[in-house]
């Protein structure tokens, strides 16, 4: 007769024993922040096609304090999700190799942040010649 | 109380006997199934140098304090993957982590998580190794070899492609260390998928298409959402992150190519 009996442990509350997983779940987290900004986004649009009058309210709507509050929450949730899939996207990139060395996960990190910022600026820099 | 720390500590006692040991408090997770429902904690209070490792400090309390505490254990150099335990929540191979670096705080050890718990420190690995088993972990050839061919040449950069997965001792930290595993068992997990890995990318071998159905399948490289740790805590500095995410990719061509190659066709 066995006397075998394993004991299988909880994983109740796993995300809260290491401080790894406890920032993995923030990472995940900072994604419906991202989706309900799309919403808001996306209202917006269904606003600009609907009139002007439409989208002025819209724009009054997000105008309040608690719409302002709402996007630096989002633009925090976007800056640390931006930060740490950045951090994890050599690991979910083929095998790359220039020459003969190959692409190190560094690179292809600055390399995001270079094309962020390029992007970034040519973004404002058509806002701002529309303004003008 | 020097001589029992093992031969290394016997041969400074020359040097320092005048050295007072320290003496830390070490929690120890303790299941006795033949007594015990429900695992509890036990303290012990352990004598350490600067090189007395968490894996001499279990050797201390089996041989002085407590004989009947049970652990794996062999090599005692990093190599053999058989000491794994979680050292303050973190998965560790105790024979590599020393106590010194806990003191004055305590050390808390427990078995490996995720994995079912036999007796005190030792887990269940066979769900492990009916994985490994699954991926038929070796080279198979394209084509049988004679000793006149010669040896099979690669080109460093082909080396490159698999040459850190085949470090792995398959120690389980990573496993350990994935709460995917923890929540759902079936996911055939890190360890198994780097090596896994490690075959798929040497271009000596003729059995990618047959792995692939692991890699494919529910249980597969889709039950990770790249929480990343395991390639945080490998012992031997593996990535198996890395290989898990890189076969999401050979994953999604596997599957819309097979509309576009003609049948038979190795992709």
């Amino acid at each position: 007769m066995t006397r075998r009996k394993p004991y299988v442990r909880s994983m109740d509350r796993w995300w809260l024993r290491n401080s790894f997983f406890t920032r993995y779940m923030i990472r995940e987290a900072t994604s419906v922040f991202l989706g309900l900004y799309t919403i808001v986004l996306l209202i917006g649009l269904v606003a600009l096609s609907l009139g002007e009058a439409s989208y002025e309210r819209w724009l009054a709507t997000m105008a309040h304090p608690a719409f302002i509050g709402f996007h630096i929450v989002v633009l925090a949730a976007a800056c640390y999700h931006t930060y740490t899939w950045f951090g994890v996207s050599p690991k979910a990139m083929p095998s790359v190799r220039i020459g003969n060395a190959p692409l190190t996960p560094a690179l292809i990190i600055r390399g995001q942040y270079l094309a962020l910022a390029i992007i970034t600026l040519v973004v404002l820099v058509a806002v701002a010649s529309g303004e003008t | 109380m020097l001589a029992a720390l093992g031969p290394n500590h016997r041969h400074r006692q020359d040097h320092t006997m005048t050295e007072r040991l320290k003496e830390i408090n070490i929690e120890v997770f303790r299941y006795l199934p033949e007594h015990d429902d429900e695992p509890h904690f036990e303290t012990y209070k352990v004598p350490f140098a600067d090189n007395t490792s968490v894996l001499e400090g279990l050797q201390y309390i089996k041989d002085h304090l407590d004989g009947s505490l049970a652990f794996r254990w062999s090599c005692r150099m990093a190599i053999c993957g058989s000491c794994g335990k979680m050292v303050n929540g973190a998965p560790q191979l105790s024979c590599r982590t020393f106590l010194r670096d806990y003191y004055p705080g305590k050390v808390r050890i427990e078995p490996l998580d995720h994995f079912p718990v036999e007796r005190d420190l030792i887990v269940d690995q066979s769900d492990f190794l009916r994985k490994l088993e699954g991926i038929k972990p070796y080279l198979h050839s394209v084509k049988p070899r004679a000793i006149a061919d010669g040896p099979h040449h690669q080109t460093p950069a082909e080396l490159a492609e698999y040459e850190q997965f085949s470090q792995c001792i398959n120690c389980l930290l990573c496993y350990a260390a994935c709460p995917q595993y923890g929540l759902d068992n079936e996911f055939t997990g890190p360890g198994v998928l780097a090596l896994l890995h490690r075959y798929n990318a040497d271009s000596r071998d003729a059995a990618k298409a047959e792995r692939m159905q692991v890699v494919n399948a529910e249980q597969g490289v889709w039950g990770c959402t790249l929480v990343g740790y395991c390639s945080e805590v490998c012992p031997k500095g593996v990535d198996p992150a890395l290989a898990v995410n890189r076969n999401k990719i050979c994953s999604t061509k596997d599957y819309f190519l097979r509309f576009l190659t003609p049948r038979g066709t190795r992709v």
